[in-house]
């Protein structure tokens, strides 16, 4: 049997450019049921290479950090053109300094979800030092909710206005696959990239696709990204479902490959059936069959859900998740409703977590809006 | 692996036999576009769905059945055509694998157009935010057919629609599912008419791939829907096969965001990759149903990529592009060209592309344009997009 596992991992999200100002937001917000090793390894990341936010080490997990931290992740507003509607937003800080891919051709004119795609893309690379790369040889997977819509807005906004002067330079940045195609020009990857559409689900329907290219042989390594960027209309239309829930932005990318790498190696152990809410199913029995596609809670689990802090909207993976009683964080409650990149946090963190002797293995759950419900599960590799 | 239903709606007509005799002798289906205004845009014409009123007839409630979004309707059209050839019945755990480009696009325009309104009505608003989703139209057909299952929806631009039907060939040839239910769609709208207006990529006279006087694409709406299942599970049934999908192959231009490498380096990596797939030479396709937008800079890289792939085969390669008919269908042009690779297979003939005058100095190979019958044992049909996303596939006559 063919093993996948993940060799390295990125993200961009409100709390910075990087998976450790990611960390230290959910450390900061988390339950006290996740209590993190005091002395984590030191991170292997090249930052400064990779990315744009400040280099976050061990030194800074004092109080004032997380305060400052706190302060980085605190809802900004976005708003509806007539000014009369405000919406909660936490919104990626900008890169500070700005990073020098940024200035590859492609990515000049390309919308920030184009940019924290690749960030992150970029930080899973360079965390998974040995990993041979031959990039026609590496996949490219993406999972959003609604891609560049920052450009599909402001494009239609000009074509309503009139249509006659409507930017030619915007039209192409509003395909869905955008953000691929920039990735892969920027890596030189001319072999399967895809880019898939859902709730929040579509990281995981992304992961699922990036295991079978894996196992059937078409990659030797792939590339899975989450992500969505915040625009007022998804502000505007998230509030009739949850109102005063921050939407936020940002990305998260996992590097998959059939070989472990260096220790500790954390393993892609299963992903469950995609419980699908057609006219018969609804979210709670979706969410309980996920649940019970997961094993039962062992020492040293975690559990790392998609819960946003909106009772109603939480209520299916509450239940299904009821007799949960260990370690478990919900990247939603600290980050707000980052959509496909919320997920990608989730496996983000999870990893995170085995790597660092946190937990020994994390079980995913996401239960999407409106699709399915589907869960995985990390474990640390054997020696 | 083998085909045994499928379903197409163009602006042709809804079902097989209506596309079949438009295809066939290279009907054009363009006229004034009615869907939105266009007095402000350059071009003025596109290929519009006649859909009717009436829904076929499937699970969905009338109350549902009143709320679906124009692509679902095309989507239910064409799926339920599919549904019914293969004599697919309800219930079990079926993958359902759709391409498209915007989803449920008019519903979104329309919710931005009321959500810029100062003090906006709310009522209405999460439906059509709703019907906007891409799941939307996915859970409409698993909902209208009685089956659930993996929903995957890959939006890689304009070959979604490959993509897709490729996808689900690999799910049954690697034996992880038996049947996988594969299309794709997209429908007319305002902002992708814009878009393509914009970059002066529609034609403002003829859509005419391959002509050498030809000024860009025309757009169309549509889907097609194609059920995929084993050998195995198809004779199980005695279920008729239409033909085999024997080869995929897929490849990114990392040249420009909106514009293909000019030698048509990755199309050739595509079709190379889907016959060595197939274990098929150049010699042993009949026909090729081509990309062909007629825009200047993918017909020339389309052609030079056909004449690399195709070597010495190509002085006698029947080639054309059925974009002159339906026009552009975007998400659901590789889904609709595969079910003219069918129609071709299966009734022995090629259609023309009409309106071209003058082929492409460009193009080593005939173009096909006029109607005429042929005997075909191997299609191939290159599906290209925005992003340098490129896709082919590989079809065969079932005997």
């Amino acid at each position: 049997m063919i093993r996948i596992f993940v060799r390295g991992a990125g993200a961009v999200s409100p709390a910075g450019w990087g998976v450790e100002p990611l960390l230290t937001a959910l450390r900061a917000e988390a339950p006290t049921s996740y209590e993190p090793d005091p002395s984590p390894p030191p991170s292997p990341i090249r930052w400064e290479r990779v990315s744009c936010g400040r280099r976050t080490g061990e030194g800074e997990r004092s109080t004032s950090t997380e305060r400052s931290t706190k302060e980085q992740v605190a809802s900004r507003e976005l708003r509806a053109p007539s000014g009369s509607r405000r919406f909660a937003a936490r919104l990626v800080p900008a890169p500070a300094p700005r990073p020098a891919w940024l200035g590859h051709p492609r990515l000049r004119r390309a919308s920030g979800i184009s940019q924290f795609a690749l960030s992150a893309a970029l930080e899973a690379l360079e965390s998974a030092p040995g990993t041979a790369l031959d990039a026609t040889r590496l996949g490219i997977v993406t999972g959003t909710h609604t891609a560049s819509i920052r450009y599909s807005e402001r494009f239609f906004g000009e074509v309503l206005e009139n249509p006659a002067t409507a930017s030619p330079m915007l039209f192409p940045e509003t395909v869905m696959n955008a953000p691929a195609s920039h990735m892969a020009a920027f890596l030189g990857c001319t072999g399967l990239c895809y880019s898939l559409v859902a709730d929040q689900t579509a990281f995981v329907q992304a992961l699922v696709v990036g295991c079978q290219w894996l196992v059937d042989e078409r990659v030797d390594t792939c590339l899975v990204v989450g992500m969505d960027e915040a625009a007022w209309p998804l502000a505007d239309a998230l509030d009739h479902f949850a109102h005063g829930l921050p939407l936020s932005e940002g990305a998260g990318a996992l590097l998959l490959a059939r070989q472990p790498g260096t220790a500790p190696a954390v393993e892609l152990q299963c992903i469950t059936d995609a419980h699908l809410y057609a006219a018969a199913a609804t979210k709670e029995p979706a969410a309980r069959a996920m649940r019970s596609q997961l094993p039962a809670e062992s020492p040293g689990d975690l559990l790392v859900d998609s819960r946003c802090g909106t009772p109603r909207l939480d209520r299916a993976e509450d239940l299904a998740w009821a007799d949960w009683h260990g370690a478990r964080i919900s990247p939603r409650f600290t980050l707000g409703e980052g959509l496909c990149a919320a997920t990608a946090w989730q496996f983000v963190a999870a990893r995170a977590a085995l790597t660092r002797g946190w937990a020994r293995a994390a079980n995913i759950s996401v239960v999407g809006a409106n699709l399915q419900s589907v869960g995985a599960r990390f474990e640390l590799a054997e020696e | 692996m083998v085909i045994t239903g499928a379903g197409i709606v163009t602006a042709l007509g809804l079902g097989w036999r209506a596309n079949a005799d438009g295809f066939r002798v290279g009907r054009r289906a363009f006229r004034p576009v009615s869907l939105f205004d266009v007095t402000r845009q350059r071009a003025k014409e596109a290929a519009e769905v006649d859909l009717p009123r009436a829904l076929p007839e499937t699970r969905l409630s009338a109350r549902t059945m009143r709320r679906l979004t124009r692509a679902s309707r095309q989507l239910l059209w064409a799926a339920a055509e599919a549904w019914r050839q293969a004599g697919w019945e309800a219930g079990g755990n079926l993958p359902l694998v759709l391409g498209t480009t915007g989803c449920g696009s008019e519903s979104g325009e329309q919710y931005y157009r009321l959500a810029l309104e100062p003090a906006p009505a709310r009522r209405g608003q999460p439906t059509r935010s709703l019907r906007h989703q891409g799941q939307r139209q996915a859970l409409d057909v698993a909902e209208a057919f009685g089956f659930e299952g993996p929903v995957t929806i890959i939006a890689n631009a304009c070959a979604s629609g490959y993509n897709a039907i490729g996808h689900a060939w690999e799910l049954v040839l690697t034996g992880r599912a038996e049947r996988v239910l594969a299309g794709g769609y997209d429908v007319l709208t305002l902002l992708a008419f814009a878009g393509f207006d914009s970059l002066q990529a529609l034609s403002t006279t003829r859509c005419r791939p391959f002509d050498a006087g030809r000024d860009g694409l025309g757009l169309g709406e549509g889907a097609a829907v194609l059920t995929l299942e084993s050998l195995d599970s198809a004779r199980g049934r005695g279920a008729d096969i239409l033909g085999e999908i024997i080869g995929y192959g897929a490849a990114t231009d990392c040249h420009h965001l909106a514009q293909p490498n000019p030698e048509g380096h990755a199309a050739f990596l595509s079709m190379r990759e889907a016959c060595a797939r197939a274990g098929v030479a150049p010699e042993s396709v009949g026909y090729v149903n081509a990309h062909g937008t007629g825009t200047v800079l993918n017909d020339a890289s389309e052609a030079l990529a056909i004449n690399r792939w195709a070597g010495p085969r190509a002085r006698d390669l029947p080639v054309s592009s059925t974009k002159g008919s339906v026009g552009h269908l975007l998400g659901g042009s590789g889904a609709v060209e595969a079910v003219v690779c069918l129609m071709v297979l299966i009734e022995q003939w090629l259609p023309p592309a009409p309106c071209v005058e003058t082929p492409d100095a460009a193009c080593a190979f005939p173009l096909v344009r006029e109607p005429r019958d042929a005997r075909v044992e191997i299609a191939l049909s290159n599906s290209f997009g925005f992003g340098g996303a490129n896709a082919t596939l590989l079809f065969r006559r079932w005997p």
